[in-house]
């Protein structure tokens, strides 16, 4: 008896070690994936929706419930203009978030949203956000932030209230615009 | 490779047969036999270490309100009990014990890769080393919990963090090291005869626990690197404010977590279908239903794992496939249990300390199983989550299941390892103060935790005091009762009545034809499978 050569075997375990240590990092763009398929998570899109297809259900109204929360390192006064709202699947509204920079900085924000239930997510429609980009005020400086939406009419019977939570997050350090804008003040 | 087996025999005969003396031995080693001591004398420590962590947990639980450690350092306590215990306790007493069995069972002279043997087991002592130093660091140690859910271990833990990746890092590489090694030994080392349904149990059962460490080991790793790079080199993978999503570190974790219960409990199904039959003289009833059980348990291990997140606000559909996904695991979990019973009924049974802890395996190991059935009712689990209902369902399938069968297979195979019988006297005491007082210690965790305290917090409600302070005493004496453990132990090492090969009357398998103590080098030549 010859001894067994024992390498095919090992490096066939030492590539499927790899291949696992490969596949933890891609569990990454597939939960992501599978949730803008899903709405598992509650996250909205990104980008802008266009509203050409809508018409409004005028036999049926939606609570659109508004939150608020400003991360508990962000010092910005955070908080929605109207807390609730009617609507018809179907129909635009536009309705404004309050910001406040009372720090004695310029700072730069970034709103992250969140919809309840999730599976509500795939069927809310935002046309125009503040959280589409960052948000830059002055020291002391106040803004209305617009959010023009529409529910899609096709949202399940089961759902009659959606919740639209922001936390607020500070992204001075991330963000170039600030560096820019910090070289200005401090070059004048 | 050109080498005859005439070579390989001078090799055997004049290259080894001394081994360097001392501390070098241990050091250089690359026997199956010295690293499987080396692994279980290391799993044992780390068991008191972890142990002892207990004691500071139970301590300060004994009584309602804040009474000698800070809720910081509390929370650092059940952390590293909980990493030590899985980490350093359990799945290195299991490597050891495939260290030492593997290759006696199948008929090999050792172990295939023996030099990364020795790495495997070496680079342990430095993993915990730094796991444990860091409890000394300004601001303590890990205190966000074994499972390190983001953002906890992200954004509101210590420095401490990056010593706890490291050596997390670490213990996977040596667990993904010992894992290749049995996978390699059992594939290409089997002595002729030996077909896959004629391996033992104990072989079997590893040898899926190998699969599963090689699929969810590097995913941890993948995790803690993440864990790393959100913490100090700014990624979000878990940061929502950089556009990641902290419940995608639950997914992550609980894909690796799920199978990791797993791995902790196969090789003791293995344990307890050995012991079983030996001391029931039968031979084991359904073997090939308990290969195909144990299969099937580490195939649904991979589609369970969002069981631990009922309450993240998953779809109803999620929600319904994982809970019948878990409910699943429980049919081929009682056809091992029914197995046992079976190979029971109408044996000639004798109840020495191996089959008492066995007995005692599948009885409590079973009442875990239940309670991890409650669990996995999905609207059941908004009541039980976080509380101690959980914690005692997790210690009773992790200390009275795997613990204890640990413990049994010791008591099992001692008598082989070192030629002597331990003292059967000491060692029921052993088993009596053990089983006595892990079910005070466990039992009541269930009436308080459906009673809803939660877990993981150093303080509780005045109603459950009294629940609370019995828990303590069956914590304090389950501690002392392993001190008879340690002390048979080392009676049983230094000497003691000598043990004949077969040691137990209705044993069978290859490594009891071998001597007690077995010779440094068995089975140089494959034995004959009848």
């Amino acid at each position: 008896m010859t001894a067994p050569n024992h390498q095919p075997l090992l490096w066939k375990l030492l590539l499927a070690t790899g291949l696992m240590f490969g596949f933890g990092f891609a569990l990454v763009p597939l939960y992501d994936v599978f949730c803008d398929l899903t709405g598992l998570n509650g996250k909205t899109s990104t980008m802008a929706a266009s509203a050409d297809n809508a018409i409004p259900d005028e036999k049926r109204q939606i609570t659109i419930e508004f939150l608020a929360r400003p991360d508990p390192k962000m010092p910005w006064l955070f908080q929605p203009q109207i807390r609730q709202i009617q609507v018809h699947p179907g129909e635009i509204k536009l309705v404004y978030y309050e910001a406040e920079n009372p720090t004695q900085a310029l700072m730069v924000a970034q709103a992250v949203p969140s919809v309840s239930p999730g599976q509500a997510a795939l069927y809310f429609n935002k046309m125009e956000c503040f959280c589409f980009q960052r948000q830059t005020l002055k020291a002391g400086e106040k803004l209305l932030m617009p959010l023009q939406f529409y529910v899609d009419p096709a949202l399940p019977a089961q759902f009659s209230t959606i919740t639209l939570s922001y936390t607020l997050y500070d992204v001075t350090q991330h963000s170039p615009a600030a560096q820019v804008a910090a070289v200005y003040q401090t070059g004048k | 490779m050109s080498t005859t087996s005439t070579d390989l025999h001078q090799h055997a005969d004049h290259g080894h047969h001394h081994p360097p003396a001392g501390f070098k031995r241990w050091l250089y080693t690359t026997n199956h036999k010295d690293i499987g001591t080396l692994y279980l004398l290391f799993a044992l420590t780390m068991f008191f270490i972890g142990g002892a962590m207990a004691m500071v947990i139970r301590a300060e639980l004994f009584q309602p309100g804040l009474q000698l450690v800070q809720p910081a350092f509390f929370n650092q306590m059940t952390t590293v009990h909980g990493l030590i215990m899985v980490f350093g306790a359990v799945m290195p007493a299991f490597t050891g014990l495939a260290n030492w069995l593997i290759p006696m069972m199948i008929g090999a002279p050792d172990m295939a890769l023996p030099r990364m043997n020795n790495w495997s087991f070496w680079i342990l002592p430095f993993a915990f080393a730094i796991l444990l130093m860091s409890l000394f660091m300004e601001g303590g140690g890990p205190g966000f919990g074994w499972t390190f859910y983001a953002p906890l271990s992200t954004k509101y833990s210590g420095d401490s963090t990056a010593l706890f990746v490291f050596s997390v890092h670490i213990m996977g590489i040596s667990s993904i090291m010992g894992a290749i090694n049995v996978i390699v030994t059992i594939f290409n080392l089997r002595a002729p005869g030996m077909t896959w349904m004629k391996m033992p149990l104990f072989v079997w059962t590893w040898l899926i626990t190998a699969f599963l460490l090689i699929a969810v080991m590097p995913v941890l790793a993948g995790t803690v690197t993440m864990v790393l790079t959100d913490k100090y080199f700014g990624t979000s993978f878990f940061d929502a404010a950089g556009g990641g999503d902290p419940v995608l570190f639950q997914h992550i974790f609980w894909f690796f977590g799920h199978p990791e219960v797993y791995i902790m409990i196969l090789p003791a199904f293995g344990i307890v279908s050995s012991i079983v039959p030996t001391f029931s003289r039968k031979p084991l009833f359904g073997y090939a239903s308990m290969v195909y059980a144990t299969s099937s348990i580490a195939l649904l291990s991979f589609l369970v794992w969002a069981h631990h997140m009922f309450t993240t606000g998953m779809p109803v559909f999620a929600e319904l496939f994982f809970m019948y996904c878990t409910m699943l695991i429980a049919v081929p979990t009682g056809v091992k249990v029914f197995n046992w019973v079976a190979t029971m009924w109408r044996g000639a049974l004798t109840f020495e300390v191996p089959m008492m802890f066995a007995i005692a395996f599948i009885v409590l190991f079973t009442i875990g199983g239940f309670s991890g059935l409650m669990l996995a009712i999905t609207p059941a689990d908004f009541q039980y989550h976080d509380t101690y209902f959980v914690v005692a369902h997790f210690h009773y399938v992790l200390v009275t299941g795997a613990i204890f069968s640990i413990i049994a297979a010791a008591y099992y195979w001692l008598p082989k390892w070192t030629g002597h019988m331990y003292d059967e006297t000491l060692g029921q005491w052993h088993f009596w103060c053990s089983l006595i007082s892990v079910n005070l210690l466990f039992f009541p965790m269930h009436f308080v935790g459906l009673a809803g305290m939660p877990r993981r917090i150093p303080d509780y409600a005045l109603q459950f005091a009294d629940f609370n302070a019995l828990i303590s005493i069956g914590g304090f004496a389950f501690g002392l009762s392993q001190l008879l453990f340690v002390w048979l132990l080392v009676k049983c090492i230094k000497g003691g009545p000598p043990a004949t090969n077969q040691v137990w009357e209705g044993a069978t398998g290859l490594e009891w034809e071998l001597s007690s103590p077995p010779p440094y080098h068995s089975f140089t030549t494959p034995p004959d499978i009848k």
